[in-house]
């Protein structure tokens, strides 16, 4: 059963799904956007702490479904520490990652998140993983409203 | 449930011999549309290889035979739903087109500021944003009949809000998020007693019942085609012919005049009015056969077999710990839906298509009831009359595994 999924749904995403990290309010925060998938119903609410053009602490809240869930979970702990342009290249580089233009995986710049690699032979299922960087990017955009992925 | 024959009509839609990522395809998505009839598929391709021309327009042998076909098709579909006469049947593109005409036109003509227009809480948004945009033309407004949580139309309210302000209902006859079918029957005689007109949206309910427009008394039903076995971008407006007399025309173009200057032009009589310019010919004709194709089976039979596979449906979903079924209606056509403990609909959905199980994750084009259900999205099985209790089997076998893995 299910063999054919093994390669979407990783044991890292069902862990991260059951056990999301960083997964609070963070009442200091100095940006907070809300991302929202109209399709699927996917909400978040993503919180950041900048020191200058560094992102010092992230978390998030909200509710949606594996992927989702685990991809903001993965972001929120691999953007802490990096500059704004540090993750905008990663959002790239995921992006790319997950839509399947890239067809080399650059591991080392990827890291982790080489585990949604999966949702490229799924379409539908894109969205789900891109969510949360969307949402990064209009947090480090600093726009305050909430964005959309349709 | 024997006696029905539902291996014969698999053998008819050839889809249902596919493979799905290598698996034999079970198609629980009949409510957002259902696969098609080798005899409509052939209906299509015989009218474009051997009959097709322009209708209502040539002299030419082509143009009389494709005019027949169309013409024939709006008789059948007249038998169907038991329409007083072919006046009164509209081809339009579907169920949506259908609404938005009656809104633009009938509405538009006889609801002022101040008028309100009343729906249910149930509604798919085809019947709340065509009436959303016909209160912002003219300052009506727009009122909602509640729910309770079994998914049913709260009935004494709706009634409360059935005043004389109120100009227009247009209810759903059976919803596609929750499966529960309207008691219309109450609503109509409710509503002819304050003289309202009453739409019904029939786009899920065709399907799965014997509908008699005329035992009904609604002034419009409308539906869709490619809900009923037959083509997408077909449907069928019905109204009476007084209303549709009065109504002024939704489109202008060729067809739909008698007579054309530049200083006025006369419009052509029923149905003709509401079809302007060519029309979906070929699948008018497709929706014809479709409705051969039912009435060789027959419409009470059908509804019964599903009612059985439903049955058997819900009893074994009410089996699996943490599946919580949405819409639970005393009467209720062939539509499951449920949310699982911590499992998004979307998971349940790419889950299930791994084992070449077809069902819909989301919120089924109904908004506000998931709103009113708290869940973002739900899954959805919904049965056609070609859906066997074995593959209710392994829809059920899937979803118990599916939950294991994610534990």
């Amino acid at each position: 059963m299910f063999d054919d999924l093994r390669d979407l749904y990783q044991e890292v995403i069902f862990d991260h799904n059951r056990n999301p990290r960083n997964f609070h309010v963070m009442e200091a925060a100095d940006r907070k956007v809300e991302g929202f998938n109209p399709l699927c119903g996917d909400r978040l609410t993503l919180f950041l702490k900048m020191d200058g053009d560094k992102i010092i602490d992230a978390s998030f809240q909200g509710s949606g479904c594996a992927i989702s869930t685990a991809s903001v979970s993965l972001m929120t702990e691999i953007v802490k520490g990096k500059t704004e342009a540090e993750a905008e290249a990663l959002f790239t580089q995921f992006h790319e990652m997950t839509t399947g233009k890239e067809e080399e995986i650059n591991l080392e710049a990827i890291g982790k998140l080489a585990v949604l690699a999966g949702v490229r032979e799924y379409p539908a299922r894109v969205k789900c993983a891109t969510l949360a960087w969307h949402t990064l990017d209009a947090a480090l955009k600093n726009e305050q409203d909430s964005i959309s992925t349709e | 449930m024997t006696d029905f024959p539902v291996e014969k009509i698999r053998a008819d839609f050839p889809i249902l011999q596919e493979k799905i990522r290598n698996k034999p395809l079970v198609y629980l998505d009949n409510a957002a549309s259902c696969q098609k009839p080798q005899q409509v598929i052939d209906s299509i391709v015989h009218l474009y290889s051997h009959e097709y021309a322009n209708v209502h327009r040539g002299v030419h042998t082509l143009s009389v035979k494709a005019t027949d076909r169309y013409e024939g098709a709006r008789e059948k579909v007249q038998q169907f739903i038991n329409a007083q006469s072919t006046k009164e049947i509209i081809f339009v593109r579907g169920a949506t087109e259908a609404i938005n005409l009656i809104a633009q036109t009938f509405a538009k003509e006889n609801i002022k500021a101040g008028d309100e227009i009343l729906i249910t809480a149930m509604e798919h948004h085809s019947n709340i944003v065509p009436w959303q945009m016909l209160c912002e033309q003219t300052g009506a407004v727009l009122k909602v009949a509640p729910i309770n949580l079994q998914g049913e139309l709260i009935y004494a309210e709706f009634e409360n809000l059935l005043t004389d302000k109120t100009k227009l209902v247009s209810v759903v006859h059976m919803s596609n998020a929750l499966g529960t079918v309207n008691p219309v029957e109450k609503i109509i005689a409710a509503a002819k007693a304050k003289k309202i007109p009453v739409l019904l949206d029939g786009a899920q309910a065709i399907p799965h019942m014997s509908v008699d427009v005329q035992a009904l008394g609604c002034d419009f039903y409308v539906f869709s085609g490619h809900k009923l076995y037959a083509p997408s971008g077909i449907g069928v407006l019905y109204g009476k012919q007084a209303l549709l007399e009065a109504m002024p025309p939704y489109q202008g173009g060729g067809d739909m005049i008698r007579k054309v200057t530049f200083e006025e032009t006369e419009y052509n009589s029923l149905p003709y009015k509401f079809e302007a310019g060519t029309p979906n010919i070929a699948d008018v004709v497709g929706l014809g056969a479709a409705i051969d194709y039912l009435n060789t089976i027959g419409m009470e039979r059908i509804a019964a077999y599903e009612a059985e596979l439903l049955d058997y449906a819900t009893e074994k979903a009410k089996q699996i710990q943490g599946l919580r079924i949405i819409g639970e209606a005393g009467a209720k056509g062939a539509i499951l839906s449920f949310v699982l403990d911590k499992i998004h609909p979307h998971d349940i959905g790419t889950m299930l298509d791994s084992l070449g199980i077809a069902i819909r994750a989301g919120h089924h084009c109904a908004m506000p009831v998931m709103d009113f259900f708290e869940v973002p999205a739900t899954a959805r099985a919904s049965f056609a009359m070609y859906n066997t209790k074995e593959e209710v089997d392994i829809l059920m076998a899937g979803i118990a595994d599916l939950i294991e893995i994610f534990g």
